[in-house]
């Protein structure tokens, strides 16, 4: 069993294919929406979750980037730079899905959950000191 | 002197740094001594106490000496990476404020300005030795004949570069929630609409009024630990009020005492300094403080055995009530509740987050301690007291725990 939140970005020609569907009728996978996002030049954005059995998850993958899908796993794409972040919890009250987070209340460390990450962007703008980076978040 | 069981000065805690025999422990080690031990065995064996702040303080600013250019220059306008600093003082002396923001700055025409970069990234820049690009303009006199200078300088090119911060360190501060049904953004962060969250800003426990509620030993002339370098304060900050009203710890349950403080910036860390984009609001610079307490008495290893949950602080409304300036509260919580995730305000149960990094709070109390262990840093008497509360009286507020 394999669970993970994925952006795929889908190229004009494509963005009026049923993909998700396709994913959850053909490869037995189940997903959940995040955000979706159609941009002026018909560019689809997609944040899913995606889950199901490590061998239906890895052909559903493939079965994207055959498609000229892009896919980026948010896990990868968001860090904290820890030389920047002094812990001072601005991110904090932004964040949707608690991926930052306050765990150790007597350190009162800020970190940093990345499979609860959805790619909002929302703690990008917030943070004072510019230590959290988006990749590819446009 | 009868007044104290225990009574050491600053001169004898000194000598005992000198021969590496003081103890020094910081303000969260304080609170279970002072717990095992009681006050006055606590007062015979700490000798200092040490505190710590992190958190962003708009009311900071650097003053820049950069020396006289080749013909000289009585620079009135001045920018340091095109960001303006007051240049009506002597001719290449300059203030730059923490808050002032880039020429151009699109501010909050889309709102919520990023403002990406101003005088507290300035200040910030110069401390990590970083070049900064230096404008001025001069309406050209005959001892000053130069109109416009343009250069790349770094600290080391200043002749002076001085952190002086007109109030930092605040004792205590507000707790801020928003009623209203839009998302604000402040200098307290993002608020989101419906109370759905609340915000603070004080390292509790840790931060250094809190420790010595009634400036009995923080004063003017008070060695300090400014980020990262030696510092001074050098006065009460803006705004001192010593006679906001008190819980049964001697605790102002909001802002109250503040301190001017300066410092050379040359000695500073970028670890300890940082310049700040508050979304919607402007620029700031977050400031790390260190500031030791000598346990001159059992009193004073009362006060810095203080606790989180015996701080307490007013919740305020900055949706509705604040901007326009309307004396209303939501009720008081204190830090235990705020650090552990919740308050309750009504029947609503709001999470909490905090401004002010008590992680770097604590490692600052630390280093602190750690250079005067290593007979690094003295303590110094204050030459005079701040504005002093009416409501102290020698051991008024321990009796209420004996």
């Amino acid at each position: 069993m394999i669970s993970k939140k994925i952006m795929l970005r889908f190229p004009k020609e494509n963005s009026n294919k049923p993909f998700t569907s396709t994913l959850s009728r053909e490869y037995n996978l189940t997903f959940n929406i995040m955000s979706a996002e159609i941009f002026p030049r018909q560019e689809g954005r997609l944040i899913i979750e995606l889950s199901g059995d490590d061998k239906d998850f890895e052909q559903g993958i493939d079965y994207l980037k055959e498609n000229g899908v892009s896919i980026q796993f948010i896990e990868e794409s968001i860090t904290i730079n820890y030389n920047k972040c002094y812990h001072c919890g601005f991110c904090l009250p932004v964040c949707p899905t608690n991926a930052l987070l306050i765990e150790d209340r007597n350190t009162m460390k800020v970190e940093l959950h990345k499979k609860e990450c959805i790619a909002c962007g929302y703690c990008v703008k917030v943070c004072p000191v510019k230590a959290i980076e988006l990749s590819e978040f446009a | 002197m009868d007044e104290f069981k225990v009574n050491k000065t600053i001169e004898e805690i000194n000598e005992k740094i000198k021969n590496k025999e003081a103890v020094i422990v910081n303000a969260e080690e304080m609170i279970d001594i002072v717990n095992k031990k009681g006050i006055v065995e606590a007062a015979k064996s700490v000798d200092v106490v040490t505190t710590g702040t992190f958190g962003t303080m708009c009311s900071s600013g650097a003053l820049i000496n950069f020396g006289h250019t080749k013909p000289k220059i009585k620079a009135a306008k001045v920018w340091l990476n095109d960001v303006e600093a007051y240049g009506a003082v002597a001719a290449v002396d300059a203030y730059i404020g923490a808050s002032a923001v880039k020429k151009e700055d699109p501010l909050n025409a889309v709102h919520p300005g990023r403002f990406e970069y101003g005088g507290g990234h300035v200040i910030e820049d110069l401390i990590s030795g970083k070049k900064i690009r230096l404008t001025a303009q001069g309406y050209g006199t005959d001892c000053y004949p130069s109109k416009e200078i343009e250069m790349d300088i770094t600290i080391n090119d200043l002749k002076e570069a001085t952190l002086l911060n007109p109030r930092n360190a605040y004792q205590n501060y507000s707790v801020a929630i928003n009623t209203t049904d839009k998302t604000i953004y402040t200098y307290m962060g993002v608020l989101k609409p419906h109370m759905a969250n609340a915000t603070y800003s004080s390292a509790g426990q840790l931060s250094p009024l809190m420790n010595d509620p009634f400036y009995l030993t923080v004063g003017i002339g008070s060695r300090i630990l400014l980020a990262g370098g030696e510092g001074y304060v050098i006065y009460h900050g803006t705004q001192h009020n010593p006679n906001e009203e008190r819980n049964k710890r001697g605790i102002p349950k909001t802002g109250a005492g503040a301190l001017a403080v300066i410092g050379d910036m040359k000695q500073m860390s970028e670890k300890y300094i940082k310049g700040a984009s508050i979304l919607g609001y402007g620029v700031s610079l977050s400031v790390g403080i260190g500031v030791p307490i000598p346990i001159l008495n059992e009193e004073l290893a009362f006060f810095t055995s203080v606790k989180d949950e015996e701080i307490d602080a007013y919740i305020f409304d900055y949706g509705y009530d604040y901007p326009r300036k309307i004396d209303n509260n939501y009720g008081l919580t204190n830090y235990k509740q705020l650090r552990d995730g919740f308050i309750t305000v009504g029947a609503k149960k709001i999470p909490t987050t905090p401004l002010s990094s008590y992680f770097m709070a604590a490692e600052i109390a630390e280093e602190l301690k750690k250079r005067i262990s290593d007979g690094k840093f003295y303590l110094t008497k204050p030459s005079a007291s701040l504005p002093l509360s009416k409501d102290y009286k020698p051991m008024k507020y321990p009796k209420n725990y004996l």
